[in-house]
């Protein structure tokens, strides 16, 4: 029988199946972040229940830390509380944490790769929706609620019905100045935000293995706008590349014997998938978010669709209620909206080849009066590596501001917010109303077109360019 | 988890689709440590004036035809976005049992069921029917009788539903998945060991 990547990696961690009772799957890595994490282990101690593998969890401080003024303390008392719980809990049952003094600290997606605690074929959770990013590196992640948190910390497995195959097929190539955050928008206005529901995502065909460990991480971070909770890339060279040499990548004898493990995985010729969808990289220009969805995108050289447009009278009512709320007016053309902010981060797009794409296209410009613009590092090691290119400098003669670490705006929880009305060029993950701060009104983008509309004070298509 | 007993009530209609957890449960409710009291934090941005404490008449839900609900009709991918198990936490609180939709997001749906929560799932002409009958008249009231997978409403608009058989057993009887799970640590040890030989890198 022919399998696909999924199917594999679920078989191979398949524990235990009662009568009448959901399958048990084991769990190699658990994720661990102060915001979904507190009310599971008060549910441990509560119950008495031990960590059943503390070895498997690594934990960072990511969605309330402050990214200026880090060495004051949190002014927030609420969110001061959530961070020292995190690391009370960390302390009391013997768990790696990146604190926010350790230079690992960072937004738990980027740390966990740079450390390379995730190896193709493991089934990894962590109680946040962009666990799948580490699909890129042809794991089963997904994200899990609080409770499920607790579960695995007690038992190392979850009770999982196995879910559908999707498989999308991205052929042909990129143009200049288009990423894999256009591939991972184009990618969700095809399906909308519930065609993945029930489904985990194989990405493959051309486009996908063009992209660097970085890119795919970016494509998988997004399948759970799709409504997927995983979507992963089958393991390459690229991938082994990647984890050579990394803290917690195999060693010595190991590294073969996981190498050749790991080849083992990708999908079988012929295996099926229970829906496949096809784009063609050549057709995707740079995307741009016009609505309070993710689903609700259209190419930059695009106008803003009218509510008449949408056959489907459910995406009719949701295209005027977002229209509404954006303060758009159906026809406007994509390039002629101005913005007052601009945001560069998240696990998302928070990664070096991420400022790398932003700081060319912020080189030699300013950003346009009246808007501010900010670059968030994903990690420390993220700030360094591009302190070290020189990167901050780029952003700083720009008039940009050089941040520390964090989630930051892509959530607002950690008081960088947009103000009521305010319009922000974001390459966050989610437009929806009052995400990135009450009010505010979000445009979801790559770090190349951010950085163009920071400069412009509007949407450029950047895809005219040089 | 208490157990899921048959009841008759009010049931509130959202006619929204793609309700997502930010709107549900806004994040500047998300930094507390504690599983309580997220039900006054429900919907917020949508509930309440800007001075975020009186209510916002126009928002569904302070209907006061609506305000013992136990039953939410919703529109289609309800729950969707962050995983964040506060938004069954706030809507459980708030005092919803039951909700009824056509479609969930996979995360928020799994939550549900952790919290005592009945995520009931309907067809595009049942949810159609559904919605008119809760806006024909006020106050109307759905039995839920799980045990038999049955809604009734007062306008015949009843129907049978589907539900995974562990889950409802969970429901029914109230009980702890986890404490489920650990009756096979022997199985889970036995799985591990075996795993440690195939995979020691993990280990290691």
């Amino acid at each position: 029988m022919k399998k696909t990547m999924y199917e594999k990696i679920w078989e191979s961690h398949f524990v235990h199946q009662e009568p009448g009772q959901a399958p048990l799957l084991y769990v190699d890595r658990h994720l661990m972040h102060e915001v979904t994490s507190p009310q599971a282990f008060e549910g441990l101690r509560i119950s008495k229940r031990p960590v059943r593998n503390p070895h498997s969890i690594l934990a960072t401080m990511d969605h309330c830390v402050p990214t200026k003024n880090r060495d004051l303390p949190i002014a927030d008392p609420i969110a001061r509380k959530q961070i020292e719980t995190m690391a009370d809990n960390c302390e009391e049952n013997g768990l790696n944490l990146y604190d926010m003094e350790s230079p690992d600290n960072g937004v738990i997606h980027v740390v966990v790769p740079e450390h390379g605690f995730v190896h193709p074929g493991m089934v990894v959770v962590c109680g946040d929706s962009h666990t799948a990013t580490h699909g890129a590196f042809g794991a089963l992640a997904f994200g899990i609620g609080t409770s499920e948190v607790e579960h695995v910390m007690a038992s190392q497995t979850l009770p999982q019905q196995k879910s559908k195959t999707m498989l999308v097929q991205v052929d042909g190539q990129l143009s200049k100045h288009c990423t894999a955050k256009d591939i991972a928008l184009a990618i969700v206005g095809v399906t909308g935000t519930a065609g993945g529901t029930g489904h985990v995502i194989e990405y493959a065909g051309e486009a996908i293995e063009a992209l660097s460990m970085e890119g795919r991480m970016t494509v998988c971070n997004m399948a759970i706008e799709a409504g997927a909770r995983a979507g992963m890339v089958a393991p390459d060279q690229k991938t082994f590349d990647f984890l050579e040499g990394k803290e917690f990548a195999p060693k010595g004898e190991q590294w073969g014997q996981a190498l050749t493990y790991w080849k083992s995985l990708v999908t079988d010729e012929g295996a099926e998938f229970d829906a496949v969808i096809t784009l063609n990289a050549t057709d995707i220009s740079p995307q741009v978010t016009w609505g309070t969805s993710p689903e609700q995108v259209v190419g930059v050289n695009d106008i803003v669709p009218a509510p008449e447009s949408f056959e489907n009278k459910g995406k009719r009512i949701a295209c005027e209620g977002a229209l509404k709320y954006m303060d758009l007016a159906a026809n406007t053309k994509m390039t002629d909206i101005a913005i007052d902010y601009v945001f560069i981060g998240s696990c998302t797009n928070g990664r070096i080849e991420d400022f790398r794409d932003a700081a060319n296209m912020a080189k030699g410009t300013q950003v346009a009066e009246g808007v501010t613009a900010i670059a968030v590092p994903g990690s420390f090691h993220v700030k360094i590596q591009a302190e070290k290119e020189g990167l901050d400098k780029i952003f700083k003669d720009a008039g940009w501001e050089w941040r520390e670490p964090g989630c930051s705006m892509c959530l607002a929880m950690n008081g960088d917010e947009l103000k009521d009305g305010q319009r922000c060029a974001s390459t966050s993950n989610r437009n929806f109303e009052g995400r990135q701060g009450k009010g505010g009104r979000t445009h979801l983008v790559s770090p190349a077109m951010a950085a163009a509309a920071a400069a412009a004070g509007h949407f450029v298509d950047i895809s005219k360019l040089g | 988890m208490d157990q899921y007993k048959k009841h008759e009530s009010v049931a509130a209609l959202m006619n929204r689709s793609n309700v997502d957890t930010d709107q549900i449960i806004p994040k500047q409710f998300l930094k507390k440590v504690e599983r309580s009291g997220f039900g006054v934090h429900l919907f917020h941005d949508w509930r309440y004036n800007d001075d975020g404490v009186t209510n916002n008449p126009d928002f569904e839900l302070n209907k006061p035809a609506f305000k013992d609900a136990k039953v939410l009709v919703a529109g289609d991918n309800f729950g969707c976005g962050s995983s964040r198990e506060h938004a069954p936490w706030a809507i459980a609180d708030y005092g919803f049992n039951t909700i009824i939709s056509t479609s969930y997001a996979d995360i928020f749906y799994n939550n549900c069921f952790k919290n005592g929560i009945l995520a009931i799932v309907v067809d595009e002409a049942q949810l159609d029917a559904l919605m008119q009958e809760i806006n024909a008249s006020e106050g109307v009231s759905f039995v839920v009788d799980l045990e038999n997978q049955a809604v009734t409403t007062p306008a015949g608009n009843g129907f049978n539903f589907e539900i995974d058989p562990f889950r409802k057993e969970n429901m029914l009887k109230g009980l702890d998945d986890i404490g489920l799970t650990l009756k096979h640590i022997d199985k889970i040890s036995e799985f591990e060991e075996k795993h440690k030989q195939q995979f020691p890198w993990l280990w290691a």
